[in-house]
């Protein structure tokens, strides 16, 4: 059941440069467990889009099958949505990627969704680069089979049934990066501020931007022994490289120290400004970035924020070199070749 | 006695699969056609790319008889491997050429056919130097050979050959030698060997000769499909490569150089329909092809496209099944994988072509059929349609059709309407609902799609008045959609007869030849061909109207049958399979020999016993 959101609203509430509230960016009332990180996703999701001033219905959501993806519903009530099959959304957005370029395509999955049954999919609309934002979350187990272990809980992670995982776990950023992606990160449902970031420099990214957000299950996957409980988390979260999102026509007013932020300019004029760290990895180079992965799973730290960036990737449009008007606006007088080239092509049968 | 016959007559080609003996041997069949000749050209191959043994039977009948005939008046005998079999699928009086470079060993004694012998290789050799010229050219050797021995005019192959080497004339040239080395072989040496004739005619008309997935690929892109997701698979790879490339000649903007349309190979059969289903949601018009395996694969979607209400068209283009099944060989087994594609009740809008004009038209139609009643629609080809040229009418495309995309609400119309609008509400009566595409209106006509049960306003549900008022909904559509897909055509040889019978898609021709082959026996059948499911009430009534209706198809579990028996009342016996599942194109001959045993047994049923003891006392 979505139960409907109360409409009441505060006088004063606070209006994007729309002139919108939050409220033209909810959508039903989740029905989720109480504390489930999927919310609080949901919930970023929702302040990003608000504060990016992004038209709702210029935004489609796209799911798959499973607890994540049953929150398209609680989000972006004026927007579109499409709750497909269990392992498909990537098709399915692709396909509607392609029918009308000019919307902002943000995909939902979960581990099981991508991990498990859509990896195919995933693999490949990664290859695709389609243009659109694509979150797991990832919380290591099926919650709506009720806490079967997913394909990325870690190896001898134990959940609420206490039985530790025996196979290796599939980490999903790194199949990013090594697919291509130009846009690939790690959040944290607990930690909003980063997450909200992270999704508006995703959402202005053109090409797929991966985001991976771990996002505990709080009915079966809780437990302190668990890599993707609450508690385990916030002891090993690492930002990776910290950074800011400026969103493109916006005056950049503060100041940094002299060649300790290294800007990298969106597709679409938005800036993201990487604090420079020595220490820490290069976020533009893939093996650099495979590698910070890599170290921070023996180290048993989780690495969290933008983990690899290529913003001059052609997406999918570009790689088909389709027009700019969206196909979905075409009619019959640019399509239909005619009854006279009709008769032409009898005649190469003859 | 040889085969004494002119425009009436079987020639079989014998090859090696990937020696460039399919150009060769579609040359000798559009020749004929250009001569004006009626011809049905049936590729039969192996799923491999090299190696392996490949025939081309080409049936040519002045009488416009054009399924398949069965047996082989002329066999072209190229491929050591099969050379056995070949030889003794010769009819009587029949005739048999052969490379005779090498001899034929003591094992070929037939007495009742003529043997042709031409030293194939030996020829080529002494004229050709190039290993790759001499694979190719052999086989242009031969039709050179047959050119003289069915007393065709040799300048109609020399201006074929032309044509079809007008974009690199160089290659023209030993080409037509290579003819010329074979005529002139067999007119020295096999001057009054055969006795078939090939003599110019006007019967073809003014008929194109095409195959069903180039057809189809056409229907799709003067449809105004924007939108592919495939994966390739054969017999319907080309239905795909065909409409790419002639988006590639019409649907490039000329001022940016940029493409009208999007095609995506995809990462499977699921991504492919997947993408369709995505785009045709979005309002483009989109579609995907793929045979067998890649139906199964494309279940799980066709059923979320039927539930969520959301128009694609499928091409499928049957093979044999079931699982990989023989690849490359014809059926018609994939219909109630179709029809009842998905878990759950769901039905599939399916059009049955009959010939490539027919894949042009009715794929187009698919498209306006898809949108109207915002489901899938599946134009059901086969290998035997899709990938063999058949003559066909000229395709033809009405400049005035408008494209009809159904009810599709417009940022206007949503500000207009007085009650809240309802993604799932049959306002019109005719359970088609009103949908609006994503981006049309902001504050109106947003919804969440899905699979799982919605009520009318697209909310999910688990109310069970709600799921089955919404189920129902769709099978009140189901009834508008018997009253926009095509209606069968009936054909009455006599008003009185009480036997019928029932036939759909590529066995129309043999099923046309056996019928008059039994008016010939002064059995007068009278006929229906099914053009679409769901079935009319012509349908039905035909079936009432006879006592004895024979099912023709191509499979072996008379899925026709199953399916008409799930929809309407029949009584038992009174439908009679006559089923053909061999992979090869179903024969007027089986169809007709069916059909007359089935007629001599029921007739002995009802002849009471005469043998002593027997009968009632």
């Amino acid at each position: 059941m979505s139960y409907e959101r109360p409409t009441i609203r505060h006088p004063d509430a606070k209006k994007n440069s729309l002139g919108y509230t939050r409220k033209e960016y909810e959508g039903s009332i989740s029905t989720l467990c109480a504390g489930c990180g999927h919310d609080s996703i949901t919930h970023a999701l929702i302040t990003a889009c608000f504060e990016m001033n992004l038209e709702p219905h210029r935004i489609v959501k796209l799911s798959g099958i499973g607890c994540s993806s049953k929150t398209p519903a609680y989000f972006l009530g004026r927007s579109h949505g499409f709750n497909s099959v269990h392992g498909r959304m990537p098709s399915v957005a692709t396909g509607a990627n392609m029918a009308n370029r000019e919307l902002v395509y943000i995909g939902v999955s979960g581990d099981g969704d991508t991990a498990s049954i859509g990896m195919g999919q995933f693999a490949h609309v990664v290859r695709r680069n389609l243009d659109m934002v694509y979150v797991v979350m990832n919380n290591g187990c099926y919650g709506l089979t009720k806490g079967q272990d997913s394909a990325t809980a870690d190896r001898g992670s134990k959940t609420k049934k206490g039985r530790p995982v025996s196979l290796e776990s599939i980490d999903l950023c790194e199949m990013a990066i090594q697919l291509g992606a130009g846009f690939v990160g790690r959040g944290f449902s607990g930690d909003k501020k980063q997450v909200v970031e992270m999704l508006k420099a995703a959402v202005a990214h053109k090409g797929l931007a991966f985001l991976d957000i771990i996002s505990p299950c709080v009915s079966f996957n809780n437990v302190p022994t668990s890599t993707k409980s609450y508690a385990w988390v916030r002891a090993h979260e690492e930002a990776a490289l910290p950074f800011d999102f400026i969103p493109c026509c916006r005056e950049i007013t503060v100041d940094y120290p002299q060649g300790s932020v290294l800007p990298v300019t969106l597709h679409d004029g938005s800036v993201i400004n990487l604090y420079k760290q020595d220490d820490l990895m290069e976020i533009t180079s893939r093996s650099a970035a495979m590698d910070a992965l890599e170290q921070a799973k023996t180290e048993h730290r989780i690495l969290t924020g933008i983990l690899y960036l290529n913003p001059e990737q052609p997406d999918t449009h570009a790689l088909l070199e389709t027009v700019t008007t969206p196909l979905n606006t075409m009619g019959r007088e640019e399509l239909c070749p005619g009854n006279a080239e009709l008769q032409r092509i009898n005649d190469a049968f003859r | 006695m040889k085969i004494q016959r002119v425009n009436d007559f079987v020639v079989r080609f014998a090859n090696v699969n990937g020696s460039g003996s399919a150009s060769a041997n579609d040359l000798f069949a559009r020749v004929l056609y250009r001569l004006g000749v009626p011809i049905s050209p049936k590729n039969i191959f192996p799923s491999n790319i090299q190696g392996l043994p490949t025939w081309f039977e080409v049936r040519v009948s002045e009488d416009n008889y054009l399924g398949r005939r069965g047996g082989v008046d002329f066999m072209v005998a190229v491929n050591g491997q099969t050379m056995k079999q070949d030889y003794a699928m010769v009819l009587p009086g029949g005739y048999f050429l052969y490379d005779s470079t090498r001899p034929l060993s003591e094992e070929y004694q037939r007495s009742d056919i003529t043997l042709i012998a031409i030293p194939l290789t030996e020829l080529c050799n002494h004229e050709f130097s190039s290993p790759n010229l001499r694979r190719l050219l052999k086989n242009i050797i031969y039709i050179g050979a047959l050119t003289a021995l069915l007393d065709i005019d040799l300048k109609a192959v020399t201006d074929s050959i032309i044509r079809q080497f007008r974009k690199k004339p160089k290659l023209a040239k030993p080409n037509i030698r290579a003819l010329e080395i074979g005529y002139t072989y067999a007119v020295k040496h096999h001057s009054d060997s055969c006795a078939l004739v090939v003599r110019p005619s006007a019967a073809v008309g003014d008929r194109i000769l095409l195959d069903g997935n180039t057809a189809a690929g056409l229907g799709a892109l003067f449809a105004g499909a924007t939108v592919v997701g495939w994966y390739p698979i054969t017999p319907s790879t080309s239905v795909i490569e065909t409409f790419e490339r002639f988006a590639e000649r019409y649907r490039v903007d000329r001022k940016s150089g940029r493409k009208k349309y999007a095609v995506i190979q995809a990462e499977d059969e699921q991504a492919a329909i997947g993408i369709a289903i995505g785009a045709g949601w979005n309002g483009a018009r989109a579609f995907t092809a793929t045979s067998g395996p890649g139906i199964s694969l494309m279940t799980e979607f066709l059923g979320l496209a039927y539930f969520a209400e959301i128009p694609i068209v499928l091409i499928n283009v049957q093979r044999c099944g079931p699982s990989t099944g023989m690849p490359t060989r014809t059926q018609q087994a994939d219909l109630l994988a179709s029809a009842y594609a998905s878990h759950g009740d769901t039905r599939n809008v399916l059009l049955f072509p009959s010939d490539p004009h027919e894949c042009f038209s009715m794929t187009a139609d698919a498209f306006d059929l898809a949108d109207r009643l915002q489901t899938p629609v599946i134009v059901m080809s086969d290998l035997d349609l899709g990938m063999n040229s058949h003559l066909c009418d000229p395709l033809n495309w009405d400049d005035d059709r408008q494209y009809d995309r159904g009810k599709v609400m417009s940022a206007e119309d949503l500000d207009d309407i007085k009650k809240p609008w309802g993604r799932y509400l049959d306002i019109d009566g005719d359970g088609i609902c009103y949908r609006t595409l994503p981006g049309t209106h902001p504050q109106k006509g947003a919804y969440v799609t899905r699979g799982t049960s919605h009520n009318e306003y697209a909310a999910y549900t688990e109310e069970s008045q709600a799921y089955e008022r919404g189920m129902n909904r769709i099978l009140a559509k189901w009834e508008t959609a018997r009253s926009c897909v095509p209606c069968p055509e009936i054909t009455l040889r006599d008003k009185n007869s009480k036997l019928g019978a029932l036939y759909y898609g590529s066995t129309s021709r043999a099923a046309l030849e056996a019928f008059d082959q039994l008016a010939d026996k002064d059995i007068l059948v009278n006929d229906i061909r099914i053009l679409a499911y769901p079935f009319q009430k012509e349908v039905f009534d035909f079936i009432q109207q006879h006592d004895l209706v024979f099912v023709i198809e191509q499979n072996r579990d008379a899925q026709m049958k199953i399916l008409l028996s799930g929809e309407c009342q029949v009584a038992p016996g009174k439908l009679e399979s006559v089923t053909n599942f061999n992979g090869l194109p179903i024969t007027a001959t089986m169809i007709t020999n069916r059909i007359h045993t089935t007629l001599l047994n029921r007739s002995r049923e009802l002849v009471p016993t005469t043998r002593a003891g027997g009968g009632t006392k």
